[in-house]
């Protein structure tokens, strides 16, 4: 019998590559392509008057210079809406290049085309732009008092108001015999993969076709996109993901302007043409996320148990709203966490500013939702008197609860419908983990050092493979090479490893016999996306139930060869085995051969397929009816709803009585993300989300100047956590399979972030005894309550 | 503007000689990437914070997206791809990283393997507070920095203990 290697820690097969400097991201291609630089607009909001590219023209090696005149055909539209939605009543979005109105600082205006990027940005400094700069909206105040408007035709900045309701919320807490009221809000932050945007394109005008390399989360969309956008049929088009350096949300928005000016000008030109962007052009042109004003308003009883929760809240969604309100329906419903709110009411607004646009950033939502849900269960347990696990165990769905349908609609146009999940049990590990209850004595012990600490914790369930479907393809060579791919991409989460995992149990064969491909639309066209942590589930689900089918045929025509019934075939290590007896065995790729009945003998393997190199049945055709040519198969895996991974942190942070300063002293974990493929890559993806919580909670924020400057648009003042910010993470797994799909998984790679601001304001407010109501917090802003306080 | 006055400079890198002619301001991060194709190298801010572009320069690690390429006249350069065995798989500081889960994307891996093999140097042993303390001065946005800790401390065992 061959090792299951579903739930082991099986090495990661792309790293020998990648640590080795064999890695192919997107700029380590197209050395020789025309590089790109962008004019962006210097204002948050203005009007564009005229556009003056005469010095420009003179730099010896400029190619091209593209203003919005230029653009033709669909290129002069705007970008798409990806997500509409019903109450979306205002959205907008961005031309390619600014039209007449630039609405953030860093939006693109001018093109410039050159030998490379240095001479392209020697012609961006003798560009002129004249601007009149209008009043820029900047901040959730500023954008709710609408005193000035993002766009003339939007009426109080408003992209959108949506209420969802289950029971009578406001009823239900007036009847409570307590309520309680809380203002809360997060700040900006933002997903910055250490590898920025790129696209390179190559347009083959003999063949007629173009070729695009993009680091994006979904290149069949891209494709999609881009073939409408120039005007092409989409079977001209190809869109490949290199490797990605990191995504975290931001590379899922698509089309960006560069990603249809970049191919666009590849055509005109007839010349491969690349842009790369930079840090700076990161921070200014991509896309953040988070910044959220809560109100609160929670009935409940002695007891702590909730009877109804009110929430109405305003989201920034910065200056377009090409992802529709994706960020702000997640925080509204998952909010909830593994709590039942009795009855339930949340109403947000959407709000324009005069900054970069809101996307999802890992978490998408959920950070703020998990804030704001688990101030307030604290709250309740600091006005009751009680202790904060009981207080969240007594609102807990319980395991016999499930499947517990909230009565209200998720992202995905479905029910949110928890499919499994067992959170006492998870909330009884983290307790033990940190040592909950012998916490009282520590802190003593602290205290009687002169050391203040404090201890917080904080639950959230997560929504993870969402819809619609994704698929499969799997092909055993003739060499018993099985070759793998899926249409979604790949930014460093292992899917190569985790796919390969899943391929060799189902079809049985050795790990190292299988390649698998992702993101790259030449191998597989349909797909959706990396986001919303889905492939294990989705692509994970889609090649094995692949591997399954192509199973199923590798034994029946292995039956024939070996004359024996499928029944009494398996196949381990690459070989179909009749079971009992140890002769008879026939390896996949010589199945693999038999599959494909050949007229022609191209190599010695092949012969063994051809028309006269066995006697065959003279009134069947070759190729069965109902069967294909070759050892191979697709399918796809479509599910009815999302599945429902939560996890519990709890954090214990030190504060210093003199600075403020604050430092975490121990960070656990509990994650339940169903049956785990691969515990070592679950677990670097806890640690890498923790480690963006922490950086969330305590150091990023994106600080805007009142005039939309974005002040602090380098890694030198957004301050990102290097290992010294960052403290040892202690995990325990809780594995509650889904009931939704064939492997009984459930996304994992967003968890580690969600519950970060909440545990750790959780954990300050417990060493201060100070309400903490707003994150991220810096030692000064800690320094600043505790003097309010004393006042 | 007329064509820039290009500029001679003579450098090994991985120990191979090389004679460029490049424009003064060309950094050697782009020079590296680009004119020799050495992709190993990555540029994650081109300011000189992220380290991502971290390489050996006569055995010190310094960020070549802060430097001219002109400037390294005589020196020898050991870039990401220089960090493998002499049969050109792992060295020790790759494997421990593949071993230990040191990367997710690996964007940001040349500069830690490049900055860990020139400590490993003299610091054979090191606890996990020194290796932490030893990384840190290099973004990761995917890891954690937990893995990578783990993975300076195996490779120390792989150059200098067992398990080589
Ligand atoms: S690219 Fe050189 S330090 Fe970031
Ligand atoms: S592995 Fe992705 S940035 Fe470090």
């Amino acid at each position: 019998m061959t090792t299951k290697l579903f739930g082991a820690r099986i090495r990661r097969s792309e790293d020998p590559r990648l640590v080795t400097g064999n890695g192919r991201y997107l700029d380590d291609l197209g050395h020789d392509a025309y590089e790109v630089a962008f004019v962006r607009s210097p204002h948050a909001h203005a009007r564009i008057l005229d556009i003056d590219v005469s010095e420009g023209v003179e730099v010896d090696g400029l190619v091209a210079i593209y203003t919005y005149q230029d653009l033709d055909g669909r290129m002069g539209e705007p970008l798409p809406l990806l997500i509409p939605h019903p109450t979306l009543t205002h959205g907008r979005t961005q031309h390619a290049l600014a039209r007449d109105e630039v609405n953030y600082v860093g939006e693109a205006v001018v093109m410039v085309v050159a030998v490379d990027r240095y001479v392209a940005e020697d012609v961006v400094g003798r560009v002129r732009v004249d601007y009149e700069p209008l009043p820029a909206v900047v901040g959730i105040d500023a954008a709710r008092a609408a005193a000035d408007l993002v766009h003339p035709d939007v009426p109080g900045n408003a992209a959108a108001v949506m209420v969802q309701e289950s029971g009578d919320a406001e009823a239900a807490i007036d009847a409570a015999p307590h309520v309680l009221e809380l203002d809360l809000s997060i700040e900006r932050s933002a997903s910055m993969p250490m590898e920025g945007k790129g696209v390179l394109a190559r347009w083959d005008s003999d063949d007629e076709s173009l070729l695009v390399h993009t680091s994006t989360q979904t290149s069949t969309s891209v494709r999609q996109a881009v073939a409408a956008k120039l005007g092409l049929p989409v079977d001209r088009v190809e869109v490949v993901t290199p490797d990605v350096g990191g995504g975290f949300g931001v590379k899922i928005v698509h089309p960006w302007p560069e990603e249809v000016l970049v191919p666009w000008a590849a055509v005109r030109l007839g010349h491969p043409v690349k842009w790369t962007e930079d840090r700076r052009e990161h921070f200014v042109s991509s896309a953040h996320e988070r910044a959220q004003q809560h109100h609160v308003r929670v009935g409940y009883d002695d007891e702590g148990r909730l009877h109804g929760l009110s929430v109405r809240f305003w989201h920034d969604n910065g200056a377009y709203t090409p992802y529709g309100l994706i960020v702000p329906i997640i925080t509204s419903t998952q909010l909830l966490g593994p709590y039942k709110p009795g009855a339930y009411r949340v109403e947000f607004t959407s709000l324009y500013t005069n900054t970069v646009i809101v996307t999802p950033y890992r978490g998408a939502g959920r950070p703020q939702g998990c804030f704001v849900m688990e101030r307030t269960m604290d709250a309740i347990a600091d006005a009751l008197g009680l202790d904060r696990a009981e207080v969240r165990l007594r609102n807990f769905i319980r395991p016999d609860e499930m499947p517990y349908d909230h009565g209200l609609i998720f992202q995905d146009g479905r029910p949110l419908v928890y499919d499994s999940g067992d959170f006492p049990a998870s909330l009884d590990k983290l307790t033990k983990l940190v040592g909950w209850d012998d916490f009282e004595a520590y802190r003593a012990q602290a205290r009687s050092e002169g050391r203040r600490v404090g201890i917080g914790l904080a639950c959230y369930v997560e929504g993870t493979g969402v819809g619609p479907y994704e698929g499969g393809h799997v092909r055993v060579e003739t060499d018993g090479t099985v070759v793998v791919s899926t249409g979604l991409t790949t930014q460093g989460q292992g899917h190569q490893t985790m796919l390969a995992q899943i391929v060799a149990d189902e079809l049985g064969v050795p790990f190292d016999r299988i390649r698998v491909t992702t993101g790259d639309t030449r191998r597989f066209k349909y797909a959706v996306g990396t986001f919303a942590s889905r492939t294990a589930v989705m692509s994970g689900s889609a090649v094995a139930l692949t591997a399954r089918k192509v199973r199923e045929k590798a034994l029946r025509i292995a039956a024939q060869a070996l004359e024996a019934s499928v029944d009494d075939l398996d196949i381990v290590d690459g070989h179909v085995e009749v079971k009992g007896s140890p002769g008879a065995t026939i390896d996949l790729g010589a199945v693999a051969v038999l599959s494909n009945p050949l007229r022609y003998a191209f190599d010695e393997a092949a012969a063994r397929a051809t028309q006269f190199a066995t006697p065959a049945d003279p009134d069947t055709p070759p190729v069965a009816p109902g069967e294909a040519p070759g050892l191979e198969g697709t399918d796809f895996y479509s599910p009815p709803r999302s599945t429902f991974a939560n996890g519990m942190h709890a954090v214990v942070v030190e504060t210093d009585p003199d600075t403020a300063d604050i430092k975490i002293l121990r960070y656990c974990v509990v994650h339940d993300c169903g049956t785990i493929i691969n515990p070592m890559i679950v677990e670097g993806q806890v640690h890498g989300g923790v480690a963006q919580g922490v950086g969330g909670a305590l150091y990023e924020r994106m600080e805007y100047g009142p005039d939309g400057q974005l002040l602090n648009a380098s890694f030198m003042d957004f301050l990102m956590p290097y290992a010294s910010e960052v403290p040892e993470i202690e995990i325990d797994h809780l594995e509650t399979p889904s009931p939704l799909n064939p492997l009984g998984v459930k996304g994992a790679g967003e968890a580690g972030v969600i519950p970060g601001s909440a545990a750790i304001a959780s954990a300050i407010e417990d060493a201060e005894g100070i309400p903490i109501r707003s994150m991220p917090i810096s030692p000064s802003e800690l320094f600043d309550l505790r003097s309010r306080r004393s006042v | 503007m007329t064509t820039e006055a290009l500029v001679r400079v003579a450098f090994t890198v991985n120990g191979a000689p090389y004679d460029l002619e490049v424009p003064a301001r060309r950094l050697l991060s782009d020079a590296l990437r680009h004119d020799l194709r050495l992709t190993g190298t990555h540029v994650g801010c081109e300011h000189g914070v992220c380290g991502a572009c971290t390489v050996l320069v006569d055995g010190a690690p310094i960020r070549s997206c802060l430097v001219f390429a002109v400037s390294l006249e005589g020196a020898a350069i050991t870039t990401v791809e220089g960090c493998r065995n002499a049969e050109g798989g792992m060295g020790p500081v790759q494997q421990a990283f593949q071993e230990c889960h040191a990367l997710q994307c690996g964007f940001c891996t040349p500069g830690f393997i490049t900055t860990v093999t020139a400590y490993l140097e003299d610091h054979p042993a090191p606890t996990a507070a020194e290796a932490r303390e030893a990384i840190s001065g290099n973004l990761c946005r995917c890891t954690g920095y937990q893995n990578i800790v783990a993975a300076v401390q195996r490779a120390a065992e792989i150059k200098w203990g067992e398990g080589a």
